[in-house]
């Protein structure tokens, strides 16, 4: 039988052919139906809910009754600004600014590696490697750190063996970062956060630089540019939006995160748990929206400066 | 240069049995090569022939695993390519997308540390060149394929290269504009008086513009000589029939035609083909064929046939010939000296 000769069954007409037919013809419509759903959710569910949260904070508290009046005032806003408010601000946006410094000089050099020299192979288990530690409880990860900081933890231990004991004493003994031992200080804060959000950074970062084309690195070499050189005119310039999207993550997660600062560190309030406390046992809705609104001025405001800078330049 | 050094001048570039290879394959294997100052040289050959692992060489991105590299006399295996006084034109042309075009040209200029105000100048000059003057403040992602490949070639000759690479450069343009560049980068290159290599698969391009042409098979050079030589008298069955597809004659063949008994290669512009009655040409062998297709290629036709002998031929023919058709018996004459002996076997 030649090809010719074979009659091919027509196709039958059904109802999920015609809708096919609609669909195919009618283009936007189909783009509509997908983003309907995902919509809705975003932009009611989510969104809308975290405004209604975020609009008390133009209310106030009766400070005798406790009960919410509702009357548009700056009063709430303006108390962010009381020094002991003021504090707990700074102290969070200067840890969620240490967490994520350290999370881009340790992620860089990991991300590279993966991006650039590694085989499919090595590949893959850097994947499973970055990933592992997301999959084990957050809480267990916590303890483990409060353990490994302990003055008699492991951290102590090795520092002790290595002869780095005195180091360590005098690094707690600094002000601010130190503290009577490294799982009561920031130090330890700072160390917990980076451990927990690593991977947020490393697998943006990496993907960044896959996507520096090699030609490019060689063509600055070819130019005259030393390696060092080359990294800081061609390669950084060019991983810069993937460190911005990593850093995203690593700061808002460290400015809204209220469970490591009560496991780990000192007993002075972070953010998360400023807005944790006064949701809850105080029961001032309007302070809580007013301190949940910093983070997301935080993250405007690094992103603007993030664009000033170039770093979107490369996108 | 000194007045009793030898006669020849020192090569731009010198291989000598150089040998590259990755893993088990052996990308270049023994090349011995020397370009002149001032030369238009094309690296021709198919992919993985290996001659852009040999225009690595010269840039520095590879090193060789065995034999020698010169640059004008100077040693330079285990020298990175940012202490090589040659610069490359990427087959993407591999511009910055994070720099303006001005800033890509003179990037070169600036990790020398030559000032802001010397750099934009230079740049500018170098762009005018290229005929992109007034594009300084664009990014590479707005301009056109052919406007990116003068900005990669601005910014590898505001350096001042001792040698130019170019790696496929027009690979990626359609045919107007290739054409187009391939005369101006000859008349850049006149100007200049700077030596070109030029990787290319694309046998007209390699003989239209280069002084010289190497073809490359298998990792080594198969003949290097002028256009003209290489196209008339290809050394292997490889070069006559990758450089413009010869006929391959075995040498009972070539006796056949009244040519030594030699391996040989056949143009198929040479050949014939002789009206119904007219006479042959004077000293021209006669073969008749059985047409067994024709293509239609605007100003030729290319005619295959077969004689009675088995001998497989394909003649280019005038377009005009529209009455041969498959099927049909020709009559072919080819004429005295145009069948050409080969050498190697490769």
């Amino acid at each position: 039988m030649s090809l010719a000769t074979l009659d091919l069954p027509a196709p039958r007409e059904g109802l999920l052919r015609r809708l096919s037919d609609v669909l195919v013809r009618r283009a936007r419509l189909l783009t509509l139906l997908l983003l309907l759903p995902p919509l809705l959710w975003l932009g009611l569910v989510y969104l809308g809910s975290l405004f209604v949260f975020l609009g008390q904070s133009v209310f106030s508290i009766d400070e005798f009754s406790g009960t919410i009046v509702r009357e548009p005032t700056t009063a709430t806003l303006l108390e962010l600004f009381r020094p002991a408010n003021l504090d707990i601000l700074l102290r969070t946006i200067g840890i969620a600014g240490g967490v994520t410094l350290l999370c881009a000089i340790i992620a860089f050099p990991i991300a590279y590696y993966a991006a650039r020299y590694a085989g499919p192979k090595v590949k893959a288990a850097f994947y499973l490697a970055v990933m592992m530690p997301l999959w084990s409880s957050y809480l267990v990860k916590v303890y483990g750190w409060k353990l490994l900081l302990a003055k008699e933890g492991a951290i102590g231990w090795f520092a002790g063996k290595l002869g780095l004991g005195g180091a360590l004493e005098a690094w707690l003994a600094l002000p601010l970062v130190g503290g009577p031992s490294l799982s009561v200080s920031y130090t330890g804060m700072v160390l917990t956060f980076t451990y927990l959000w690593l991977p947020f950074m490393i697998l943006p970062v990496q993907a960044a630089l896959e996507r520096v084309p090699p030609h490019l690195i060689e063509a600055a070499g070819d130019l005259g540019a030393a390696p060092g050189l080359v990294f800081r005119t061609v390669i950084l310039p060019l991983a810069m939006p993937g460190v911005v999207a990593g850093s995203i993550f690593t700061f808002s997660l460290t400015l809204g995160d209220y469970i490591v600062p009560q496991i780990i560190g000192t007993s002075a309030l972070v953010l998360g748990q400023a807005v944790y406390t006064l949701q809850g046992t105080a029961g001032n809705i309007p302070l809580a929206a007013a301190f949940s609104l910093v983070p997301i001025l935080v993250m405007a405001v690094f992103l603007t400066l993030a664009k000033r800078t170039g770093a979107f330049d490369a996108l | 240069m000194h007045a009793h050094a030898a006669p020849l001048v020192l090569p731009a570039v010198r291989f000598a049995g150089v040998v590259r290879h990755f893993g088990a394959v052996r990308a270049v294997d023994g090349v011995d090569l020397a370009i002149a100052p001032g030369e238009f040289f094309a690296m021709l050959g198919p992919s993985g022939s290996g001659k852009t692992t040999c225009l690595r060489l010269i840039a520095g991105f590879e090193q060789p695993d065995d034999g020698h590299i010169e640059i004008f006399g100077e040693t330079v295996e285990g020298l990175p390519p940012y202490r090589r006084a040659v610069n490359t034109v990427f087959q993407d042309y591999a511009l910055f997308p994070h720099l303006s075009v001005g800033e890509n040209v003179a990037y070169g200029l600036r990790v020398r540390g030559i000032g802001r105000a010397d750099r934009d100048r230079m740049a500018r000059e170098a762009l005018a060149m290229v005929k992109l003057s007034g594009m300084e403040t664009r990014r590479p992602a707005q301009l056109s394929g052919g406007q990116r490949q003068r900005v990669a070639l601005a910014r590898a000759l505001v350096v001042r290269p001792k040698v130019l690479l170019l790696d496929e450069p027009l690979g990626a343009l359609d045919l107007k504009l290739r054409e187009e560049m391939q005369s101006e980068l000859k008349g850049l290159q006149r100007a200049l008086g700077l030596t070109f290599v030029f990787v290319t698969h694309d046998q007209s391009e390699a003989l239209s513009m280069a002084d010289r042409v190497a073809v490359f098979n298998e990792g080594r050079i198969v003949q290097v000589g002028p256009p003209e030589e290489v196209y008339e008298r290809p050394a292997t069955r490889f070069v006559a029939r990758f450089v413009g597809s010869a006929n391959v004659l075995e040498a009972r063949e070539a006796l056949a035609l009244g040519a030594p008994a030699r391996p040989s290669s056949l143009r198929p512009e040479k050949i014939v083909l002789l009206a119904p009655g007219a006479p042959v040409p004077e000293g021209a062998a006669l073969v008749e064929a059985r047409v067994t297709d024709v293509s239609y290629q605007g100003p030729v036709r290319r005619v295959s046939a077969v004689t009675g002998e088995g001998l497989a031929l394909t003649a280019a023919v005038p377009a005009t010939a529209s009455g041969v058709m498959a099927g049909a018996t020709v009559r072919l004459a080819v004429p005295a000296g145009a069948v050409r002996p080969m050498g190697g076997e490769q």
